[in-house]
């Protein structure tokens, strides 16, 4: 069943390199220690899901790798190039829309387009347009962000994510405010356009089921410190249907991991 | 919408008429509370002899003037008191204070600074203006969901071009209450300043208030006061008004 893979890659053909990352907080009452000797590589192309409860550091590791966060040790590299800042090769997309309203469906996919150099207005114009199409959204290219249902601001922040072609696309729950039918739609939208286009992705989540469905690889967290604690291929065909009987078969498999690194933590 | 009109319409002809019929009832002296037909006798003579103009022209330069002099100095300040706690506590605080001060207040200062001149005028328009705009735009700056600004700068957007294009444009409608608020603060202070203070580069409504007061001219004092009312409602309604409907649509708050 899932077996358990600590995967080797050598440095060379790794797309992401992080290497003894370490983060901490300090809150008003304690020091959190969100992240802990994380090392993890990532090849071009995969699409790798990090799981794990809350407060396990998965968002922060990813704050890092787009280079919003800085880790206090440790190494991070994309592309054999230590990573300083944001970059337009690693594109973020967040767990709420985070679309600006003061923008149209469209002006929000040229955001980007526009922060990328040597593009002229008829090119970002057709680039944004391509995505928007690409996520079934054309023609709401006019319409305002508050007139979008919670699902189409998603497709819509994964067009403005897409449009810029980034190399890596870097999410952080993305579908965690959406019901369960939006969600089964995306999940086949982002295997989808993954397999046309592509882009190593690194997913985050606490939904071990979205994370068998999407991921070649499940990296499962430990909270504090957080740490990784085991890695699972998942060597499923696709594209994946969530509610498959061999999907249900891992995800319960993982699940049981996860829970027993809960309750020690509890109970220690 | 014709509907609303009429029923607009009739409010405001019910209270022309209730007005008229506690003067023909005579509760008060007629010096008191002129008939509305007086005043409207001294507001068509007013506008034939040209004070009346006159006098709106120069009120509503100082205006216009005081109140950009206001908006382009406090937005940057504004912007700048969001930008770091140092400022915030400086220049935050500074304006936070001022801001309580009646811009009345400003008046002596204003004229031992300035003496009866323009300068005093608009100086304290300034100051009724400035204050409210920092803390507005401030505020505004402040209540941006810090996830546009990390979606930003995840897409690449750093330094100048965060500010203009994410900052500013997602405050917009805390600005746009601020300037509001911002006018109506001019208004205020520059009445109040006109009718405290006679100077001669120019004859503004306020002072043809003060001296409508001077003169016992009731029927004058309560026509300027009207027309002070609809320059602010006319200014509200053609300026304001269209800005704040492109906010609600676009963002989709407020009704409709």
């Amino acid at each position: 069943m899932a077996e358990s893979n600590h995967a080797t890659a050598d440095t060379g053909s790794s797309k992401l390199v992080l290497e003894h990352i370490s983060k901490s907080f300090k809150t008003s009452s304690l020091n959190v220690q969100a992240l802990d000797d994380v090392t993890l590589r990532i090849a071009e192309g995969e699409f790798v899901c990090l799981v794990g409860p809350s407060g396990c550091g998965k968002s922060t590791l990813l704050n890092i790798v787009a280079g919003l966060d800085r880790p206090d040790r440790g190494l991070v590299e994309a592309d054999g190039q230590t990573i300083t800042a944001p970059g337009p090769h690693r594109l973020m997309m967040f767990q709420e829309a985070a679309l600006f309203p003061w923008l149209t469906v469209l002006g929000n996919v040229l955001f980007g387009l526009k922060l990328s150099n040597g593009l002229t207005a008829a090119e970002r114009q057709e680039k944004a347009e391509y995505f928007l199409e690409l996520v079934g959204l054309k023609r709401f290219m006019h319409s305002n962000v508050h007139e979008l249902s919670g699902g189409m601001k998603q497709r819509v922040a994964l067009a403005r994510a897409l449009a810029p072609n980034p190399s890596v696309l870097l999410m952080d729950e993305p579908f965690g405010a959406l019901d369960a039918l939006t969600r089964e739609q995306l999940y086949g939208d982002i295997q989808r356009i993954w397999s046309q286009h592509r882009k190593t992705i690194v997913f985050v989540t606490h939904n071990v089921r979205e994370a068998v469905c999407l991921g070649d690889r499940v990296i499962l967290f430990s909270p504090n410190p957080g740490r990784i604690r085991e890695e699972f291929a998942i060597p499923l065909p696709r594209p994946r249907d969530i509610n498959s009987v061999d999907l249900a078969r891992y995800a319960t498999e993982i699940t049981r991991v996860l829970k027993g690194y809960v309750q020690t933590e509890v109970a220690g | 919408m014709i509907a609303r009109w009429l029923s607009a319409s009739l409010f405001f002809l019910a209270l022309l008429a209730a007005w008229h019929f506690a003067v023909a009832a005579k509760f008060w002296s007629p010096l008191l509370l002129p008939s509305p037909e007086s005043v409207f006798d001294y507001l068509r003579s007013a506008v034939e002899d040209g004070t009346l103009w006159e006098a709106t022209l120069v009120t509503l330069r100082r205006l216009l003037i005081g109140y950009s002099i206001g908006i382009l100095v406090g937005l940057p300040l504004g912007l700048l008191t969001a930008s770091s706690r140092w400022s915030q506590d400086t220049i935050g605080v500074l304006a936070l204070g001022l801001q309580t001060l009646p811009s009345v207040c400003w008046v002596p200062l204003a004229l031992l600074w300035f003496g009866q001149t323009e300068s005093a005028m608009l100086f304290v328009v300034v100051m009724g203006t400035l204050w409210s705009l920092i803390l507005a735009t401030d505020n505004g700056v402040r209540t941006i969901p810090p996830i546009y600004t990390r979606a930003a700068r995840s897409m690449g957007s750093t330094g100048l071009h965060t500010w203009t294009h994410v900052v500013l444009p997602a405050s917009l409608p805390f600005l746009l209450s601020g300037m509001k608020q911002g006018w109506a603060f001019a208004w205020r202070s520059l009445m109040a300043a006109e009718i405290f203070v006679t100077i001669l580069t120019g004859f503004g409504l306020g002072h043809l208030l003060h001296y409508g007061r001077e003169l016992n001219a009731m029927d004058q004092v309560i026509g300027v006061m009207l027309v002070i009312v609809v320059i602010g409602l006319a200014v509200d309604k053609t300026l304001f008004a269209p800005m704040e409907r492109f906010l609600h649509r676009r963002w989709g708050t407020g009704r409709q």
